[in-house]
């Protein structure tokens, strides 16, 4: 079981958060107020049509980008740039791994930015690729891997780091369908494994339901929460046993009517 | 694509300079033409002109220059362009300026510089320095630009260290740039090797050849062209075999990148 414990705090809260770009004399405002916050250990799916600001508030929550108003506390600490703690799996595989290096130095890196003994690095790097099934690729180079083994090697490198929450952002809108679902396996697998909390990032409802405990289907742009839907499925879950589920079936039409409203620009009340 | 095979374009590596040589030596076999001496008769000189002495004397210190000048080069212009590239408010203050140096042909520079840093090795070295600059700075400038946004971000959440984040991503990620720049200003280098020893020198290979000409030593003469011809492949050979060790991934990239369509 993986429920939160009781009087345990908010790992990750978003509060009130507010992002307008402005370029000259155009303003355009790409988030109007993001209320949210995730348990230690919980899965976290943020749903929402194309054009929904879902990058934008990725890129605040991580520290990437400044919000205009509202704030992003990660374990207690307002957040201003990437804070400690904190792993990133990217859309673009390809473009987030250091094509000049191994499998191997890419998961290694982080772990000497942090200072971790020697020792210990070999170990988690070990585990780590063992974990995403690239025990035999130590020394190949990201770029003579295919797309879903890059994006298993982003995931090997977040996961050594041992981070307290993970981000990711569409992290399977660019593999093939197959690879799409192995990941989402590894995916619930690593995190009931390692207990770490995960936000996930998609555009995909199929995705959303079958991963996360929870979905935040976000408005169109200007953004704000248009429903947060408790997903009540078994924790454990597969690909075919889990998506013939009635009750999946209906979190599905669910969430896709809530896009539907969202894409025809309804908002919700108040 | 049509591939002879390996062997095969190895044997066929040396046909051309073969024919050219031939082909010199056939036309000019015969040849009284004061100023155009047989091949034949260069290539008999060519031995004792340069390894009685005028190797260590002259070879050694023109190369000696042209390293110093080139690497000093590469390192202001890596670490100036390093900064610029960095900093937009920057690149955008003296981008116009050094357009407009680098403009500025560096044989030129040659009897400025002769009046303040006199006629000895540091004139020449700063001749060198002055022209191989430019094409590494901005290359260097336009390849840290140009990095991936995704991999900055990344290393930013990483929390990489400033030390490493310049190591690992900036110099990593500029470095075919930089190659592209640093081979650009080594044939430059060769050039103002020879053209700073032209105006006043007292040894090198351009002097050497310049005080052949002028006592009408001329298959000696000749024989400085084809010296300089020799140090100019030698070193093109030396910077790609370093080249294709540092950049291998890139090659790599870009092969996968083809054939992956």
């Amino acid at each position: 079981m993986t429920t939160t414990p009781i009087g345990a705090t908010a790992l990750l809260d978003v509060r009130d958060l507010r992002k307008v770009y402005s370029g000259g004399s155009r303003s355009v405002e790409a988030v109007r107020n993001l209320t949210f916050s995730i348990a230690p250990g919980e899965l976290v799916c943020i749903v929402g049509p194309s054009g929904a600001g879902k990058t934008t508030l990725l890129r605040c929550v991580a520290g990437l980008l400044n919000s205009t108003a509202g704030e992003v506390v990660l374990d207690g600490e307002k957040v201003t740039g990437p804070p400690r703690g904190m792993a990133v799996v990217f859309q673009e595989y390809g473009r987030s791994l250091f094509p000049w290096m191994t499998v191997r130095q890419n998961v290694e890196l982080p772990l000497k930015e942090k200072k971790v003994p020697k020792a210990e690095r070999r170990r988690l790097v070990e585990q780590a690729l063992e974990a995403v099934g690239l025990a035999d690729v130590h020394n190949a180079h990201p770029w003579q891997l295919s797309g879903g083994m890059q994006q298993r090697v982003a995931i090997a490198r977040a996961v050594a780091y041992e981070p307290h929450i993970l981000l990711m952002d569409e992290p399977f809108a660019a593999v093939d369908a197959q690879t799409r679902a192995d990941l989402e396996d590894l995916v619930r697998t690593l995190w009931r494994r390692l207990g770490v909390t995960v936000l996930f990032v998609t555009h995909d409802i199929d995705e959303s339901v079958y991963l996360g405990q929870r979905v935040i289907v976000l408005s169109n742009s200007p953004t704000v929460v248009l429903e947060e839907v408790a997903v009540d499925l078994p924790d454990d879950r597969d690909q075919l046993t889990t998506r013939s589920l009635p009750r999946f079936a209906e979190l599905r039409a669910h969430v896709y009517e809530l896009i539907q409203r969202a894409k025809r620009g309804d908002r919700p009340a108040g | 694509m049509r591939d002879p095979g390996r062997g095969l374009r190895i044997l066929l590596l040396p046909a051309l300079p073969v024919l050219l040589v031939a082909t010199w030596w056939l036309t000019t076999a015969d040849s009284t033409n004061f100023f155009w001496p047989p091949l034949e008769q260069i290539l008999r000189t060519f031995g004792e002109t340069w390894f009685t002495g005028r190797f260590t004397a002259d070879v050694l210190p023109s190369l000696a220059r042209l390293l110093v000048g080139y690497l000093v080069a590469v390192a202001l212009g890596v670490g100036l362009g390093t900064e610029i590239g960095s900093w937009r408010t920057l690149r955008a203050l003296v981008e116009p300026v050094l357009e407009f140096f680098r403009a500025i042909p560096a044989p030129v520079l040659v009897p400025i510089l002769m009046l303040f840093a006199g006629i000895g090795n540091e004139m020449k070295v700063l001749v060198i320095v002055s022209g191989c600059v430019w094409p590494v700075l901005l290359n260097t400038v336009e390849g840290v630009r140009a990095l991936d946004e995704v991999l900055r971000d990344t290393a930013r959440c990483y929390r990489l260290r400033p030390r490493s984040r310049l190591v690992h991503l900036v110099l990593r990620g500029a470095s075919p740039q930089i190659a592209a720049g640093a081979r650009q200003a080594l044939s430059i280098g060769i050039i103002l090797m020879v053209i700073s020893e032209m105006f006043a020198a007292s040894n090198g290979v351009g002097f050497t050849i310049i005080q052949f000409q002028r006592s009408f030593a001329i298959p000696q003469m000749w024989t400085g062209i084809i010296m300089l011809g020799l140090i100019g492949v030698v070193l093109s050979v030396i910077f790609r075999a370093v080249e294709s060790r540092a950049l291998s991934w890139y090659t790599g990239l870009r092969m996968s990148q083809r054939t992956k369509g």
